[in-house]
């Protein structure tokens, strides 16, 4: 046996005789070989046996069709300013809003400190495009589509979205302003391929 | 039941007795495969094989339930869902090659568990109930394994699903039916598909089961040993842990290794390269043929080829079906009372010839139905059925056995007078000296 293995030999079995106690004799230098080979075999087993978890766990994963679906490009062009488009990225919704002036005058004139998760409507748009509200149609509370991206639905009490489930207010923002919704409406990523389109994801 | 001297489950720990007093399930394993089972203290590797076949079932059933999670059972989807699988699923490719590699190492495992019983004499008085269920566990294997490989549905599944059931159009006035019956519509579809999926699921379930069954009639005598003769004292006998649990350790690791080498370097050695071709019901393959678990009974089927009262096709099923349920009447057409291989010399020439004439009928089930093949099968087929119907009632009749060991022990102790001698009595025992 090389040294390494010596020393790691006797480290292991001086943990052996903490947990059982030194049963029979221990040969020179307190190192039994059987124990040694023992405790490498099961354990190379085990790490064999925690291998073969990595597959049966990681197969539920999405795959690789699933992942190929991750990314959309959305033509905007026929969004008329105060109107909104549900779309569908991943298999969930996306609301794409255009803003008017004065929503975004309502937005931007709230106390960010006062918000539940504060964040200004400059960081949830794009520069040079302020007026497009991109966001995922996915109440944060517990997944329902909220309400106010069609023409005639119920905006809430802030003007933006409601979600009828748990009855989470939105702004114009789509910030979470009333209700148990912990975070905003999800941002996801995306960017402006032309003036009037978008690619999600 | 077990031994006398069989070690008892004494719980130290407050909780297990606890636990003992309630649901006493440490006390069954500890009695099934721990300390408290006692066994022939000389077994040899061919006693892992049972064990081994456990755990391809339990591999088999991990990676079933898995693939099932993205397989998709209908005539569109089932071929491209398996591609699917291999292509796009996460780690996909390695899960089906162990579930269709370990079916093969499934039936390696099996048949050599079930030579070692017919070398070993196994199946004789009093253990013909383990023989026989281990005989129903053998017959369900296949209808699962056969179903399995429908379901990828590739132009050999299709096939192999058209001519499997055909077998069980042979019966005479009531078999046309019954064909259409399990079919579900007069050639496989999407109502075969998705039965042989429900069945596939089901079936490994009930073969674990029947396993139970299996090893609980097992435990009443206890395991047999290579000498055939009855555990008589303790000094015959070892506790199955640390002894067997280890040896069926190393029995498995060697196991795994050859499933690793099949299903990284040969994944589909064992498999037909048309069946990566989609069902097409329009055209037969130019060659099919099961798999090669199936070929010995392949050939049995193929090898009636006139007409004589029945018609040549009801005969070939016939002899195939025997071919197997001959075997639940082993331990009566075997009356020799001594059980190993060991101590039958006539007996193992006429084992050894068995086992190459299910070689040479496995071989011709993989060729193409033609001459000279077709005259070797029936050949062979006549020397199987002659050597369970003819050759071994007339053994047990008139071979003279050697003369058994008192012991297991004595057995395994041989020689030792012999080694303790002085080196110049040159074997001598010492009492002799």
């Amino acid at each position: 046996m090389s040294e390494f293995t010596e020393n790691l030999a006797k480290e292991i079995m001086a943990a052996v005789e903490l947990n059982e106690g030194a049963a029979g004799p221990a040969g020179e230098g307190g190192v039994r070989r059987r124990d040694f080979i023992n405790i490498a075999a099961v354990s190379f087993a085990g790490v064999g046996g925690a291998a073969l978890l990595y597959p049966l766990v990681n197969q539920m994963n999405p795959s690789a069709d699933v992942l190929a679906l991750a990314q959309i490009d959305v033509d905007i062009s026929a969004i008329e300013v105060g109107q909104a488009i549900k779309t569908i990225w991943r298999k969930q919704p996306i609301f794409i809003r255009n803003l008017t002036p004065a929503e975004m005058q309502a937005a931007n004139a709230v106390d960010t400190g006062s918000l539940r998760d504060p964040q200004t409507l400059a960081e949830r748009t794009k520069d040079g495009h302020r007026n497009w509200l991109i966001t995922l149609g996915v109440c944060t509370h517990l997944g329902c589509v909220p309400l106010g991206a069609s023409e005639g639905e119920n905006r809430g009490e802030y003007g933006g979205y409601f979600c009828p489930c748990h009855g989470s207010h939105y702004d114009t923002a789509a910030r979470i302003r009333k209700g148990p919704a912990p975070r905003n409406l999800e941002v996801p990523e995306y960017e402006f391929t032309s003036a009037t389109a978008v690619r999600i994801g | 039941m077990s031994f006398p001297w069989a070690e008892q489950y004494r719980p130290t720990n407050p909780f297990m007795r606890w636990m003992d007093d309630r649901l006493p399930l440490p006390r069954l394993v500890y009695n099934s495969v721990g300390k408290g089972y006692p066994v022939p203290r000389n077994l040899n590797h061919f006693w892992n094989f049972g064990v081994l076949a456990g755990l391809a079932l339990v591999l088999q059933i991990v990676t079933g339930i898995v693939l099932a999670m993205h397989f998709e059972a209908s005539g569109a989807g089932a071929f491209a869902s398996t591609e699917h699988i291999m292509r796009d699923v996460n780690q996909g490719w390695f899960l089906r090659y162990v579930h269709a590699n370990g079916a093969s190492m499934f039936f390696v495992v099996t048949y050599i568990h079930i030579f070692r019983g017919l070398y070993y004499g196994s199946y004789k008085a009093p253990r013909e109930m383990v023989w026989m269920l281990g005989l129903v566990i053998f017959l369900l294997m296949m209808a699962t394994a056969f179903m399995g490989y429908v379901l990828p549905w590739g132009q050999m599944s299709f096939w192999a699903a058209k001519v499997i059931t055909g077998l069980f159009g042979a019966i005479p006035i009531v078999g046309e039916p019954i064909q259409t019956w399990l079919l579900g519509g007069y050639a496989p579809d999407q109502p075969t598909l998705t039965r042989f999926y429900s069945l596939h699921y089901l079936l490994p379930f009930v073969i674990a089961g029947v396993i139970i069954l299996h090893i609980w009639a097992l435990h009443i005598p206890g395991s047999g040993n290579p000498t055939g003769v009855d555990v008589k004292t303790p000094q015959d006998t070892v506790p199955f842990h640390p002894y067997y649990t280890a040896k069926d350790g190393f029995g498995a690791g060697l196991f795994l290794i050859a499933l690793a080498i099949l299903t990284f370097f040969l994944p589909n050695y064992l498999g037909h390269p048309v069946n990566y071709v989609p069902a097409d019901p329009l055209s037969t393959p130019s060659h099919i043929t099961p798999e090669w678990y199936f070929w010995p009974y392949y050939a049995i089927l193929r090898a009636f080829t006139v007409d004589f009262i029945l018609p040549a096709k009801l005969w070939g099923v016939l002899a195939m079906f025997a071919s197997i349920l001959l075997l639940f009447f082993l331990p009566w057409l075997d009356k020799s009372p001594v059980r190993s291989g060991r101590y039958r010399p006539r007996f193992r020439q006429f084992f050894w010839l068995l086992i190459i004439d299910i070689v040479v009928l496995g071989y011709c089930g993989g060729m193409p139905a033609e001459e000279p093949f077709v005259m070797i099968s029936q050949v062979a087929t006549i020397y199987y059925f002659a050597h369970f119907l003819v050759i071994l009632p007339l053994l047990s009749m008139f071979e003279r056995t050697l003369p058994l060991p008192n012991s297991i022990s004595e057995s395994v102790l041989d020689g030792e007078d012999a080694e303790a001698a002085p080196a110049d009595l040159a074997g001598a025992t010492p009492a002799q000296a």
